[in-house]
């Protein structure tokens, strides 16, 4: 078992190494989203038109849609041959993206991975179902962390997937150990800092440093994030997606880079001297979690999937590949020791108390877009 | 137009009638939709109501928006002009010189295409990179001490895009020189031009359909670049094309964004209609 997922692991890590050493190639399509569906096929046999659907034991076709690189190599073939289901799994870049596809309707989707705040946007959309527990009974190996949070707080609509943090990857042997959000903002690591691509991470950054919520609609308090971010501007290569940013910190070109915890943990095993950092005085926690879209083609193997994931191996197959957090407890004797040791995969409770989640601000959302439009343009 | 019209009308019709379909379906329909789309009202998570609000055009005179609109236009502008200061030697050279590498050259002129500008644009972050080629050889050289900053800057924005749309200026261009009749510049010799006279009097004006159907393709495209400024210009350089695919997919405000792709065609229809106005339609004929 540890050396099947020794294997996995490798596997990703040299997928990574290839795309540092390519600069930043690969798994960030996102702008080509709008153009060009990224669609891969990761079951051998999930042909268009479902071939084997209603072969002998057979036990239909499942669509799965998911963000890239978001499922360990072992869960697909897994479930396929404990159910007999063939898998295709489509992939997406964002959240929008997959609100946008669903809103358009008649995707025939089975199960999709959204996070947080926007479960909440898609219940209120009517875009996704209520799930049926009786069929998920490994939901009981969620942990209470990660049950009725916010976003679905009856835990009617979403199951966890997988959690991680927004932090900084930075190289420890240059800058030492540093815990805040500060350094990122030094004129002394000039155009050596990188920052998401992404408004409501960014944006973040700043109103935690200010001291306000991450959710903040105060026009105040925006606005002095804003005042932050332009200062900011002049010291920064660039914005870009997490995944293009841990190459450039791992290849020397960056001292500190803005990361989600998966691609930040699994950078700083990767290479000597650099290391993954929670700051203070806040972080950005966040959950992607399964749904089942109205109008999923079949709901039932959809709940047989979302159990799946949930079970004990599989749920640590997964994390051993990802490097995020899980939220499946019956999952964590499973874990690799390797990131077991690292506390900021698992952080402790004084520090998950200053974690803060990402929750949709209706109609601020346009303000928030038109700051960061405004940052970047300055 | 008696019997003999109409008979002609249904082949016409039989031979236009896919091409007609097609564009009707794929490119008027999403046309329309995008118009209807930006007077309606877009919701808070996304969706529109269609209706008449004209506010989403209003919106883009924020000033903020306005100035990314010029920023766009310069660089779309000042991309096409450098395209045609390096395309037009070039293009000049292979119809007019190239003789037996002709064919070759040519080709070798679309060989980019082979490859999808994705792959491309990424190439150059590899050999733009603080690690990369350029820096090394700079370094090598003794040019630079350390790594500078080549990429991520509105400049590498500008280079990446004279090097995607290069191309596009060559071969209109190469169409028009290559049946450039050269006799012609000759009799301006014999009549006692000097070879820039003769150049500017006789075969840039005879070139002018290339000129304008080059600049045309490469300004258009280029004013609605968004690919380039995300890759090569780190997310820090928004040009217009950025800022309508930040509408649909981030701020899920679908109306506003029609807004803009509408004002961004009615701008290129106008620009178009100007150049091709100054320097006259019928020159076009040859094209």
């Amino acid at each position: 078992m540890h050396r099947n997922t020794d294997a996995k692991r490798i596997t990703r890590r040299r997928f990574l190494k290839v795309a540092g050493a390519g600069a930043f190639a690969g798994s960030t399509l996102s702008i080509l989203a709008a153009c060009q569906p990224d669609t891969t096929a990761q079951s051998g046999n999930g042909g268009e038109e479902g071939g084997n659907g209603g072969d002998g034991g057979g036990n239909g076709r499942l669509n799965f849609y998911n963000w890239s690189d978001y499922v360990a190599e072992s869960t697909i073939p897994g479930f396929e041959e404990e159910t007999g289901a063939t898998v295709t799994q489509d992939t997406y870049a964002s959240n929008e993206e997959l609100l946008a596809k669903l809103q358009a309707g008649g995707t025939g989707y089975d199960v999709i991975v959204p996070s947080d705040y926007m479960v909440a946007i898609m219940a209120k959309s009517d875009v996704i179902q209520e799930l049926d527990f009786e069929k998920i009974p490994n939901f009981e190996n969620v942990g209470e962390n990660f049950r009725g949070l916010s976003y679905d707080p009856e835990n009617r609509f979403s199951v966890p997937y997988q959690w991680g943090t927004t932090g900084i990857l930075y190289n420890q042997a240059e800058l030492g150990e540093i815990n805040s959000w500060d350094l990122m903002f030094d004129e002394q690591y000039s155009v050596q800092i990188a920052m998401i691509d992404d408004v409501r991470e960014t944006l973040g950054v700043a109103l935690y440093r200010l001291g306000y919520s991450v959710n903040a609609t105060d026009p105040g308090q925006l606005e002095e994030a804003k005042q932050m971010l332009i200062e900011q501007k002049p010291l920064l290569r660039g914005y870009f997606d997490s995944t293009e940013i841990s190459p450039q910190v791992a290849n020397g070109d960056i001292l500190l880079g803005h990361v989600f915890s998966g691609e930040g943990i699994l950078t700083a095993l990767e290479n000597e001297g650099l290391a993954y950092v929670i700051p203070s005085p806040a972080a950005t926690r966040w959950t992607d979690n399964m749904c089942i879209p109205n109008g999923a083609r079949n709901p039932e193997l959809a709940h047989e999937f979302i159990n799946y994931i949930l079970a004990e191996e599989p749920g640590a197959e997964l994390t051993n590949y990802t490097y995020y957090g899980t939220p499946n407890e019956a999952a964590l004797p499973l874990i690799d020791e390797e990131l077991q040791e690292i506390p900021e995969w698992n952080p402790p409770d004084e520090v998950f108390e200053r974690l803060e989640v990402i929750e949709d601000v209706g109609e601020a959302t346009r303000d928030y877009e038109r700051i960061f439009t405004e940052v970047k343009s300055s | 137009m008696g019997e003999k019209g109409k008979g002609w009308s249904l082949g016409l019709a039989a031979l236009l009638g896919p091409a007609a379909f097609w564009l009707g379906v794929f490119f008027l329909l999403p046309l329309l939709l995008i118009l209807a789309y930006s007077f309606g009202t877009s919701g808070i998570y996304g969706g529109l109501t269609l209706g008449f609000n004209p506010s989403n055009y209003l919106k883009v005179f924020d000033p903020l928006y306005l100035e990314i609109t010029v920023r766009t236009l310069v660089i779309a502008f000042i991309n096409t002009l450098l395209c045609l200061a390096l395309g037009y030697p070039l293009a000049y050279f292979i119809a007019l010189r190239g003789g037996r590498w002709k064919t070759a050259l040519l080709i070798l002129v679309m060989v980019p295409f082979w490859t999808s500008l994705l792959i491309r644009a990424y190439a150059w972050v590899v050999i733009l990179g603080g690690n990369g080629i350029a820096n090394r050889t700079l370094q090598f050289l003794g040019i630079t001490d350390g790594p500078i900053s080549l990429i991520f800057t509105p400049q590498a924005v500008l280079m990446g895009m004279v090097y995607s749309y290069l191309p596009f200026m060559i071969l209109p261009l190469y169409a028009t020189l290559e049946r450039f009749d050269t006799s012609l510049k000759e009799a301006a010799h014999d009549l006692g031009a000097g070879r820039w006279h003769a150049f500017w009097r006789v075969t840039f004006p005879l070139s002018m359909p290339g000129v304008i159907a080059g600049s045309i393709l490469v300004f258009i495209p280029s004013a609605g670049e968004f690919v380039i400024p995300n890759l090569l210009g780190g997310s820090q350089t928004v040009l217009l094309g950025n800022l309508i695919q930040q509408q649909f997919l981030n701020a899920r405000d679908w109306a506003f964004g029609s807004a803009l792709a509408v004002m961004l065609a009615v701008l290129l229809l106008g620009a178009i209609m100007f150049y091709v106005r100054r320097i006259g339609t019928e020159k076009l004929g040859g094209v």
